[in-house]
């Protein structure tokens, strides 16, 4: 079995913020979760103190806006998207107290629904994404109280369908990027006895086609970033040896470019950071040598999570 | 702006881009009268500037006149006809189109208009979460006038991409906030005949049957919806999605599975044509587990002696069958065979 370049991808991620062409320009707008997937991706390697916190942090703040939410980038209106990215980063550099917690609180209260779901900001798309994304990110605040938890759970429960899976709203096709979100909201809500466990860990070990990449939907493409959506969920739920983990180990490797660093959807295609950091959470998951375990419900590493919830001078977890 | 392929997607070359623009003859903001008044804003790229960005003169330029006009809040026509200027150029933006909207409701602006706009920067952005968002925000103003237009829209994106997520959540939006049910089941069928593997088609059929108001429900729509799932199962009985959608049916009501003939006949046509047919020998390892007694004809399809052959034994003999056609999820088969009820262990 090949082996993860890290030393490629740390120095793939490092150059990421002096690259600036077309791709650069056309994600502009994101750049908060793509800083947060290539942070994140350093630190499961081992590497964050290479990246300039302090610039980082000072840039984040300044995507803050009034109402408490963060934006994508300087510029641009908030969402609840960046939100979660801004706190997840600030979690990953245990700056969590530079911000105005009850600020973003607030700012996430307001997105929620009377029927329990979220909008994503002021415009009102409503998405099972945004639901994961309040309760994830008011966990990790310790705010949870200030939403209807029993009714976010309810709203998220609601989505689930008749193949054990779930979509973005009642109804909506079962998909594994939103089972993840689904899946993770429901972990950190308190409401995982909504599953169909044994439905629903079929339904995405049945994902796994013969290169042992994994696919989203029946009858799709393997893509890598399912090696996090589907497997971080069949943890979730206590499934995941019922994948062949070594094949899917293989496929994820097999998609590294290994003379510049980065990995892609699939073999042979270009790198970019969102599949980077999706193969490495993938192999930490997997149980990867040389990197952090993550945890499957917050997407962040594992000691990052226990700082957060149980350090002995910290309060007690809310999740 | 004439071309509707125009914007750039993440997948988009730069290059591509210009030549398509070539035509037009692209006209610097800097050198049109109506915007004399108005000073570009450059990016503030924060306090440790990284390196410059190479923006192309075209798209730096758009850029910082439209900064210039959402620093201002100028909602005006020009302002509307720069948002499109910018959409073209990176429909994924969505600072711009929440702009947009504050405009177009501001300018009363006709929503008409606005639909066909949206369609033709979609047509190569089927994917872009804002452009649908920005259609369900124009499509709710509009109300019931808009529903054959919506329908037809999504028609028309499936006919480039059926599984397109986003057009199917609008469809459903579609159906249950405007209506037209009516003709939704023919439709679906339409989509399976044409690919009898959409998976996203045959939630739709779900969709339809367990909400439409001119339809019996799941369990009044049963009967029917077996017979479909046995001819779709008779195209490939290696097609997993009807036979979820058959597991579906009858989701919260085992008692009912086990007395289905319909359901047994399915296993069994299909055993009779392939032993090694998962999908077959899962569902019918669900019922020997909720207490289905199989018949002989089922027994002998799989080769086994009619005489000694217990729900039990017959279980334990599928699921080691089953790890070795389904070598990679063997773990998962195992576990299935760990289930299996012994009753002498009652």
């Amino acid at each position: 079995m090949g082996e993860l370049s890290i030393a490629k991808h740390v120095d793939y991620i490092k150059s990421l913020d002096k690259k600036k062409d077309l791709e650069t320009v056309l994600t502009e707008h994101l750049r908060m979760s793509g800083a947060y997937w290539g942070l994140t991706s350093m630190d499961m390697m081992g590497h964050l103190e290479e990246m300039d916190k302090e610039a980082i942090v000072s840039w984040l703040l300044r995507c803050q806006h009034e109402s408490g939410g963060f934006s994508g980038n300087i510029d641009h209106d908030p969402h609840v998207l960046y939100t979660l990215s801004a706190v997840q980063i600030l979690a990953l550099y245990d700056e969590l107290d530079v911000i105005n917690k009850d600020k973003v609180a607030a700012y996430i209260s307001q997105l929620q629904q009377e029927d329990g779901s979220f909008a994503g900001d002021e415009w009102g798309e409503i998405d099972t994404r945004f639901s994961y994304c309040a309760i994830c990110c008011l966990s990790l605040l310790k705010r949870l109280e200030k939403i209807n938890l029993t009714k976010a759970v309810e709203f998220v429960a609601a989505c689930k369908n008749f193949d054990g899976g779930f979509g973005c709203t009642p109804g909506g096709e079962s998909h594994a990027g939103q089972i993840f979100c689904c899946v993770g909201a429901l972990a950190i809500g308190g409401g995982l006895h909504h599953v169909d466990k044994d439905l629903l860990g079929w339904w995405l070990c049945e994902r796994q086609v013969k290169s042992g990449g994994l696919n989203g939907r029946p009858e799709k493409l393997p893509d890598v970033c399912y090696s996090w959506w589907v497997l971080s969920s069949l943890v979730m739920i206590d499934r995941a040896h019922w994948i062949n983990k070594d094949k899917l180990k293989q496929f994820i490797l097999d998609c590294q470019d290994k003379e510049h660093g980065g990995i892609s959807d699939r073999p042979d295609d270009a790198v970019d950071v969102f599949h980077t950091y999706f193969g490495i959470a993938g192999l930490s998951l997997l149980e990867y040598e040389g990197l952090k375990p993550i945890d499957p419900a917050y997407a962040l590493p594992v000691d990052v999570v226990d700082r957060i919830f149980y350090s002995c001078e910290k309060k007690q977890p809310s999740h | 702006m004439s071309s509707s392929e125009s914007d750039a997607s993440l997948e988009g070359e730069e290059d591509e881009f210009e030549e398509e623009h070539e035509a037009e003859k692209w006209v610097p903001l800097s050198e049109r009268a109506e915007w004399a008044d108005v000073r570009p804003l450059p990016q503030d790229d924060g306090p440790h500037p990284v390196v410059p960005i190479l923006y192309t003169p075209r798209f730096r330029q758009t850029m910082d006149y439209f900064r210039a006009i959402l620093a201002l809040d100028e909602r005006s026509p020009r302002s509307l006809l720069l948002t499109q200027e910018v959409i073209m150029l990176n429909a994924g933006n969505y600072t711009v189109w929440h702009f947009r909207r504050l405009v177009l409701q501001d300018l009363s602006s006709d929503l008409l208009e606005e639909l066909k706009f949206i369609e033709r920067i979609a047509e190569s952005n089927y994917k872009n979460y804002q452009i649908w968002h920005h259609r369900r925000w124009t499509a709710e103003k509009l109300g019931s006038a808009a529903m054959i237009s919506e329908l037809h829209f999504t028609e028309k994106v499936f006919s480039k991409d059926a599984k397109n997520y986003h057009a199917w959540s609008h469809r459903q939006w579609v159906l249950r906030t405007l209506g037209g049910w009516e003709g939704e089941l023919d439709f679906c069928d339409k989509l399976l005949q044409q690919d009898i593997y959409n998976n996203s088609a045959w939630n739709q059929r779900f969709f339809v049957i367990k909400n439409s108001p001119y339809l019996g429900g799941v369990q009044g729509m049963r009967e029917m919806e077996i017979k479909y799932c046995k001819d779709a199962i008779a195209v490939d009985s290696a097609n997993e999605s009807p036979w979820r959608y058959l597991k579906g049916l009858f989701k919260g009501d085992n008692e009912a599975l086990v007395r289905s003939g319909a359901v047994a006949d399915i296993i069994l046509q299909e055993l009779q044509k392939s032993k090694e047919c998962i999908f077959a020998l899962d569902l019918l390892l669900d019922l020997l587990n909720l207490g289905y007694e199989p018949p002989h004809d089922l027994i002998k399809s799989l080769g086994l002696d009619k005489d000694m052959c217990s729900a039990f034994k017959m279980a334990t003999f599928i699921c080691t069958c089953l790890k070795k056609i389904d070598a990679m999820r063997v773990l998962y088969w195992d576990w299935r065979l760990a289930a299996v009820v012994n009753p002498s262990d009652g």
